[in-house]
């Protein structure tokens, strides 16, 4: 006692030389390098990735905090086991039976206490929270579900059933092979039934999605909004679990403050960097990129003339420059799309014919149409920022640019903010618009049916008002059988209509990039959805 | 009351009241009554501690203000011992060189230092120390992996009531964190106490119990040491207090680049947001904290000096 009281009253005098030589020699190891410190670009809205779709808050609480029944795994994006240790699926593909494993613990912190493991009723819990709108849970923190509501699984879902503590069944009212990817995607997490019982016996029914308990590699310790979250691992994680004990979300939304702090060494991650060279040039640091499951494009509103005419379209889509757009708008960090779909998915078809570029043909093209003195056109360029899309304006002047060569004269309008942008452009008050989309999971339909098929053609979400029915039947079918390579067969049925019909003009799949100290190893970034620190470790 | 909006909103904070809760408000700070009655109400709130709510936490702003204002006063005073470690000493030298090449020299270079804007120094620091150097961290009062339980708010202190097992490691960190805004706060006021004290000490070597004491025999450094040196910082002492306001306006700019997380980023922050609850509430409690140390400083001289003790009972 009397010794420390010495030592301390030697460090208060001497603050800046105890600082320099150091105090503590018996530490062999610091805690730094059990903790990772991640700067990512904002706060979550929340901790559960049901209620939202916002990137940020998918990094901060998906892959951390939560699992899910099956997960995607590996280069190829294969479904494997996670929570439910294994699945089932009927021949007609209308039941699936999912084997839950029984070993799985739910975080213990200040706030719960489990006295259970995972069983059928957290699962049922999870579902029905979203599915069922009656249900105690469901309108608790607004009842919006919104990638629930955007894949439609209340209507494919028609019921799930608990057939014993750790078997259950989903009983789906039409065969659907996207169902698991579904599934598994970063939105479909299990949540404790035993606490959202405990929560509503107190009537804290909003502390659910604020205080979360999951069954991740990590738990929530403390959150103090705009600046930190604080994770500390899960003692009893059923996992192989992971080399830290400390994963921290340090805040920074300003671009220069995160990179400064990747070079002074303060975070070992950081997402979004800016300033790539500077990454690259620095012995010690990594730029790690994967182009993400994402495309931007040029849509025309093929309801109104000229895009009536698909001769018009076609020229359009090979009057405008792709690489100097990819040069000078997502400089250089990105693949020009050849189709909507990504090079890296399965179904990508590797015959299809390679973007051309060629204002002669184009010029051709417009004659044949019955344009040959061109025509004036709008562009519609969405006011926001999207990794897809990081500057419309400056993409729709650029391809005015490449317009004027062929005779067509181009007006841009952007000057809306984006919930009318987007209200305007579904009524269809556009020619053309910039818009684009990312995908939440691997499976080639989340690019098919959203972007392009009939149905979101009627309801507006597809912005071009295509509807072409071969295409609509190849997707529809792929989507009846598991089979895979039917199911590719299909898809590349589909992506030969669109380059014949082009209803837009795929223009570039963006790249996530993230800096990254050498200290910290392990895969973190996936081409979609949320960062992963379960298999990261640090020396 | 100058502030745009609703008065009632801008005192209390509460954007969106209910009828019923605007009601309470009008009654709780009188506003159905002359603007003396209004204005008594509102010293009232401001004496209980309520200073309303912040328009954008929606938090009290006096609890915001307790949680920040001590990483200011922990920044502020560690610059200041750094200027009067660095500057007073450096000011003597210059007095006992008066007019002579060291003088001059100092005086130049005491020039440059003031002109030198503090939100260029603190990027320039950084970078050369945080990016190229990579010796200090560039941002926050202590790596976000030590946790340090908030007891006094200086957290020096909570770090040595702590009982974790990493206090040293953390305490270690801390400092790192605490040198380099400190010393880019700390610049301005070293010059201005370099030009202090050569003043003083110039004019304390003029006195002429100086002579007297040369005229005993003394030698020049024994003069220095016994005489002039403490009489001459009576004078320096006089001024730090004055000098604290400009010191506190300092930190408020170095906290935005170093992101700091005291009472001046915040108060940043919420001017950018229009949150004029916090503007107030802030400006309020750093006014009163700056007339706080003006009146300490006034004390402290008291007590050392018996001249100014006399004089105030003379008076």
């Amino acid at each position: 006692m009397s010794f420390d009281h010495y030592k301390r009253h030697i460090l208060l005098s001497l603050l800046l030389a105890s600082s320099l030589l150091g105090c503590n020699n018996e530490d062999t190891t610091s805690l730094s390098t059990k903790s990772i410190i991640y700067c990512s670009e904002g706060s979550p809205e929340g901790f559960n990735p049901q209620i939202i779709t916002s990137g940020v808050t998918v990094d901060a609480t998906s892959k951390q905090l939560y699992n899910r029944l099956i997960t995607f795994s590996g280069i190829k994006n294969d479904i494997v086991p996670s929570l439910a240790k294994s699945w089932h699926v009927t021949k007609d593909g209308k039941k699936i039976t999912f084997y839950l494993r029984k070993d799985v613990q739910f975080h213990q912190t200040k706030y719960f206490t489990p006295t259970r493991n995972l069983n059928a009723d957290d699962v049922l819990f999870s579902f029905n929270r979203v599915l069922d709108t009656n249900h105690e849970y469901h309108h608790i923190s607004g009842g919006n579900y919104p990638f629930f509501q955007s894949v439609e699984l209340g209507s494919i879902i028609e019921g799930i059933e608990k057939i014993n503590d750790y078997t259950i069944r989903f009983q789906l009212t039409r065969a659907d092979s996207s169902i698991l990817a579904n599934l598994a995607t970063d939105f479909a997490v299990i949540l404790s039934e035993e606490y959202a019982q405990q929560l509503s016996n107190l009537g804290l029914h909003k502390q659910i999605d604020l205080l979360p308990i999951g069954t991740g590699p990590y738990q929530l310790k403390e959150y103090r909004a705009g600046s930190y979250i604080r994770y500390t691992s899960h003692a009893n994680y059923w996992g192989s679990k992971p080399d830290i004990e400390q994963l921290i979300f340090d805040i920074t939304p300003s671009n220069t403050g995160r990179l400064t702090k990747l070079l002074a060494g303060e975070c070992d991650v950081v997402a979004y960097p800016i300033a790539h060279n500077k990454i690259i040039e620095r012995p010690d640091l990594t730029l790690d990129a994967v182009t993400s499951y994402n495309v931007g494009y040029l849509g025309f509103n093929t309801t109104k003339p000229p895009f009536d005419n698909k001769l018009v379209r076609k020229a359009i889509s090979l009057a405008i420059n792709k690489q100097a757009i990819l040069d000078t708008i997502y400089f250089g960090k990105a693949d020009i799309a050849n189709t909507i779909i990504p090079p890296s998915s399965w179904a990508y078809d590797k015959t299809l014919p390679k973007h051309e570029y060629s204002v002669s043909h184009a010029t051709k093209l417009l004659q044949q149409a019955g344009y040959p003195n061109g025509f004036t056109m709008n562009i519609w360029a969405m006011p926001v920022q999207r990794s897809y899309n990081p500057d419309a304006l400056t993409m729709a002047k650029l391809i005015q640019g490449d317009l004027q060569k062929i005779g067509v004269n181009v007006t841009i309008t952007s000057n809306y903010e984006w919930s009318m942008f987007l209200k305007l452009v579904a009524e269809g008050e556009h020619q053309a618009v910039l818009l684009g989309w990312s995908a939440d999971h691997p499976d080639p339909d989340n690019f098919f049916s959203p972007i392009l098929s009939c149905a979101s053609a009627l309801k507006g979400n597809s912005r071009t008002f295509w509807c072409n029915h071969k295409f609509d039947e190849h997707i529809q079918s792929a989507l009846r059988t598991d089979n895979i390579n039917k199911r590719k067969k299909h898809y590349a049925q589909a992506l030969k209509i669109i380059a014949e019909e082009v209803p837009l003009v795929p223009i570039a799949h963006s790249k996530r990039y993230q800096g990254r100290n050498n200290k910290i190893s392990g895969k973190l970034l996936n081409a979609f959805g949320g960062i992963n620190f379960t298999e990261v470790s640090k020396q | 009351m100058m502030f745009p909006g609703d008065s009632l909103t801008n005192l209390s904070g509460q954007i969106n009241a209910t009828p019923a809760q605007r009601a309470a408000l009008i009654q709780a700070y009188h506003f159905n009554e002359t603007v003396f009655h209004q204005y008594w109400a509102y010293v009232q709130h401001l004496f209980n501690g309520d200073l309303g709510l912040s328009m954008s936490s929606r938090l009290p702003v006096s609890s915001e203000i307790m949680n920040l204002l001590p990483a200011t006063i922990e920044l502020s005073v560690v610059a200041l011992l750094i200027a009067m470690v660095v500057g007073i000493p450096i000011g003597f030298i210059a007095a006992v060189n008066h007019k002579k090449i060291a003088d001059n020299a100092i005086l130049s270079i005491a020039m440059i230092g003031y002109s030198i804007p503090v939100f260029w120094l603190g990027l320039l620091a950084i970078f050369v120390f945080s990016i190229q150097l990579g010796w200090l961290p560039s941002a926050g009062r202590i790596s976000l992996v030590y946790e340090i339980q908030s007891v006094t708010g200086i957290q020096f202190i909570d770090i040595l009531l702590s009982n974790d097992e990493y206090k040293w490691q953390a305490f270690q960190d801390a400092t790192l964190h605490i040198i380099m805004p400190a010393c880019v706060v700390a610049i301005a006021p070293i010059t201005i106490f370099i030009r202090l004290a050569r003043t003083s000490m110039i004019e304390v070597l003029d006195t002429s119990y100086i002579t007297a004491a040369k005229a005993k025999g003394l030698s020049f450094w024994q003069i220095i040491y016994r005489h002039a040196i403490r009489n001459a910082l009576i004078n320096v002492i006089r001024h730090i207090g004055l000098q604290f306001a400009n010191l506190v306006t300092l930190a408020m700019v170095t906290e935005v680049i170093f992101s700091w997380p005291g009472i001046g980023r915040w108060l940043i922050e919420s001017i950018f947001q229009r949150d004029y609850t916090a503007i107030q509430g802030g400006l309020l409690a750093l006014s009163s904290f700056i007339f706080i140390v003006h009146i300490l400083t006034d004390f402290i001289y008291a007590a050392l000096n018996p001249l100014a003790r006399d004089r105030k009972h003379g008076a």
